[in-house]
């Protein structure tokens, strides 16, 4: 029992990075029907942000490891990781908005190699040791507990599901609360009918990717935190779970994005911790076939009509 | 960063005569870059030594270097390359055994001897008469351990294995032999990938299973992670590994969570006879920093070349496969090297311990 709980920890926090992730995918899909395969490289690029900016920053709060170190870390990574999403969104997809969707897609996927290719070139292709930004450390639960206090929660693990749940919740106010927010859902439902509203199509979109890329720099820091191990490659992996994670919740849905990394992220830990971790990227993957089989529209999403 | 492309080893000229040139494959860039790195400052300080004291037969010796980037596939492309290319009339390499298994066919077909520095899957001198590797294999290495285990009443032990190394799957399976066959209990079998980065759910259902000590035949890229993980999870127990664990960034990713953990290798830099510190102290001139098992093992595997062109006069490949075979009781900085009947080198492990920001040597291991 115990076992099976600290799996599911090690599956929630896990999730949480998909989570992350998975926003950019359904929210640049929800505004411009369009899947960013560069997405998980963004990810890639937080982690390198974090890496080259962390010795500065923590200097700045006193050099070693500490809480308000590693939220200056965090929200660095997150603000070059969401000028770099609009500066390829205006780079490489904007000129392309008027093209069939294939070559927008087929850009993408060119943008992506060229992350990985060029950070390898650029960073190194060996895996870098990431810097100690809050020192991690197991908590110590209280022995009245009782059995339950033998689960082992680690600082890392609680910050990354906190900071989640908090980056999930300021994302939602933004998209409910503001005119921005409403203007990004107004597109989703009808580009050119929130143009003719006066919605600034580009500055949205913009924005749009401004919010994803920077989800996914988050990710890409938290994800550091417990696993101090970067290198230029580390997006693909991460960006394909996020992926699946995203259309099994309902690729467009924000709520579903976040369902599905927390899903894919626990599945991950429970086939790898009771089964057999070679099974853990096909089963992953075959849940992606399922759902495109049976529910396309993901868990959360709703079947949309076309109505001619 | 070293870019991965050609790099020519610069030569001193004896005399303006013809280069024996000699092919040497490594990973000098990608996960497992410490290893190529380490065995090809070894190789390079020994033909530097060659050379300068007038080569071989002659001759000086042309090191070609090429960089398999850590990852499979690349290996088979470029000693293809080195052999019909570049004529090489040997090969060096290389560290990790799936990237040997890789090369060998092919150097076994064109005839061309290779040495390996440091693989120890068996399976790598099996693939013909023409492979050759100066270091022990691991049906021994992986009774080292076994027996270190017991003899510090570690009777329970969980072992974790890297699938896609024949490597770590090799050794582990020699450990849980030699375990089992003299009373240990194997507790649980987890497994990962090399490439993972996150393994709390293999090390959550290992401290289920309260094992005395973790074994962890794996490379050091993901062992430094392990060992984070694995104390951050309340895993206390020691960790055991092989030679797998020398790597740069090993202590530089896990930090104090290493400590207390042993493994077998090679090579102690801090042996007291006089030819390795001789040798320490030549590659520290040289490189700025401490040896390790891969220089080591690959200095010895290209003085052991050397010495089998100068035995069989000639690098015609039939008299110097001969050669290289009858190597025996060569004074390496590994130890004293023969080659037995299947190519393998009868050698003694040492033991090392991790603690204060370094490895030290526990013991000694006669095979």
């Amino acid at each position: 029992m115990i076992e099976f709980l600290q799996q599911l920890i090690n599956g929630l926090s896990q999730g949480a990075i998909y989570a992350l992730i998975a926003l950019g995918y359904t929210m640049v899909f929800g505004v411009l029907r369009f899947i960013n395969f560069a997405h998980g490289d963004i990810y890639m690029l937080g982690a390198f942000a974090g890496f080259y900016t962390a010795p500065k920053l923590l200097s700045l709060t006193g050099g070693g490891p500490s809480y308000e170190g590693a939220a200056l870390v965090l929200v660095a990574a997150m603000a070059l990781c969401a000028a770099a999403g609009v500066i390829i969104e205006r780079l490489c997809y904007r000129p392309l908005r008027a093209q069939p969707r294939l070559t927008v897609l087929i850009a993408a996927i060119g943008v992506s190699l060229f992350l990985e290719n060029g950070g390898q070139f650029f960073f190194g292709a060996d895996p870098q040791a990431f810097p100690e930004i809050i020192a991690d450390s197991a908590i110590e639960l209280p022995a009245s507990w009782g059995d339950f206090a033998l689960l082992t929660l680690t600082v890392g693990q609680v910050i990354v599901i906190g900071s989640t749940i908090v980056l999930l919740a300021a994302l939602r106010t933004v998209v409910m609360h503001t005119r921005t927010g409403m203007a990004m859902r107004a597109l989703s439902l009808n580009p050119l009918a929130a143009s003719l509203m006066g919605v600034n199509t580009d500055a949205v979109i913009s924005f749009t990717f401004a919010i994803g890329s920077a989800m996914a720099g988050a990710a890409g820091i938290l994800t550091s935190i417990q696993q101090p191990s970067i290198d230029p490659l580390m997006g693909i992996n991460a960006g394909l779970k996020a992926f699946v994670a995203a259309v099994l919740g309902g690729i467009g849905n924000i709520p579903g994005a976040a369902l599905g990394g927390v899903i894919i992220g626990v599945l991950e830990a429970l086939v790898v911790g009771y089964i057999n971790p070679t099974y853990r990227d096909p089963l992953v993957f075959a849940v992606l076939i399922l759902v495109l089989l049976f529910k396309p529209s993901g868990l959360l999403g709703k079947a949309e009509r076309e109505k001619v | 960063m070293i870019f991965p492309a050609l790099i020519l080893g610069v030569c001193v000229p004896a005399l303006a005569a013809d280069p024996i040139r000699v092919g040497e494959f490594a990973s000098l860039t990608g996960a497992s870059a410490s290893f190529g790195q380490s065995a090809h400052k070894g190789t390079e300080l020994a033909v530097e030594e060659i050379n300068a004291a007038g080569g071989v037969l002659g001759r000086p010796i042309e090191l070609i270097t090429e960089d398999d980037q850590s990852q499979a596939g690349q290996p088979a492309t470029i000693v293809r390359k080195l052999i019909s290319q570049d004529k090489v009339v040997a090969v060096l390499g290389e560290v990790a055994s799936s990237k040997s298994l890789e090369a060998a066919p092919i150097c076994q077909q064109n005839k061309i001897p290779m040495i390996s520095p440091a693989s120890t899957n068996p399976k790598v001198t099996e693939v013909g008469d023409y492979i050759f590797r100066v270091c022990f294999i691991d049906p021994f290495q992986g009774t080292v351990m076994s027996k270190f285990a017991r003899e510090n009443g570690w009777n329970k032990v969980a072992v974790l294995t890297d699938v896609k190394q024949d490597y770590s799957v090799g050794l582990a399976e020699f450990f849980i032999k030699d375990f089992l066959a003299n009373g240990g209990q194997i507790v649980r079998e987890q497994k990962y990938s090399t490439g993972d980065k996150d393994f709390k759910p293999q090390l959550t259902s290992i401290k289920a299973s309260q094992p005395d000590a973790v074994f962890v035949p794996g490379y050091y890229a993901e062992v430094s992670l392990i060992a984070k993980q694995a104390k951050l999870l309340g895993l206390k127990v020691p960790l055991l590994g092989g030679d797998g664990w020398v790597g740069d960034s090993l202590l530089k990713v896990a930090g104090k969570s290493l400590d207390g953990s042993f493994f077998s290798s090679h090579f102690s830099s801090d042996d007291a006879s006089p030819l390795v510190r001789n040798f320490v102290d030549k590659f520290k001139a040289k490189y700025g920093e401490v040896p390790d098992d891969m220089a080591a093992l690959g200095y010895d595997s290209a003085m052991i070349l050397a010495e089998a062109i100068r035995t069989a006069g000639t690098t015609d490949s039939g008299p110097l496969r001969q050669a290289i075979a009858s190597t025996a009781s060569h004074a390496g900085v590994t130890g004293r090297i023969t080659l037995d009947a299947q190519r393998n080198a009868s050698k003694s492990a040492v033991i090392l311990t991790i603690g204060d920001g370094g490895f030290r040597f526990v013991k000694k291991v006669e095979p």
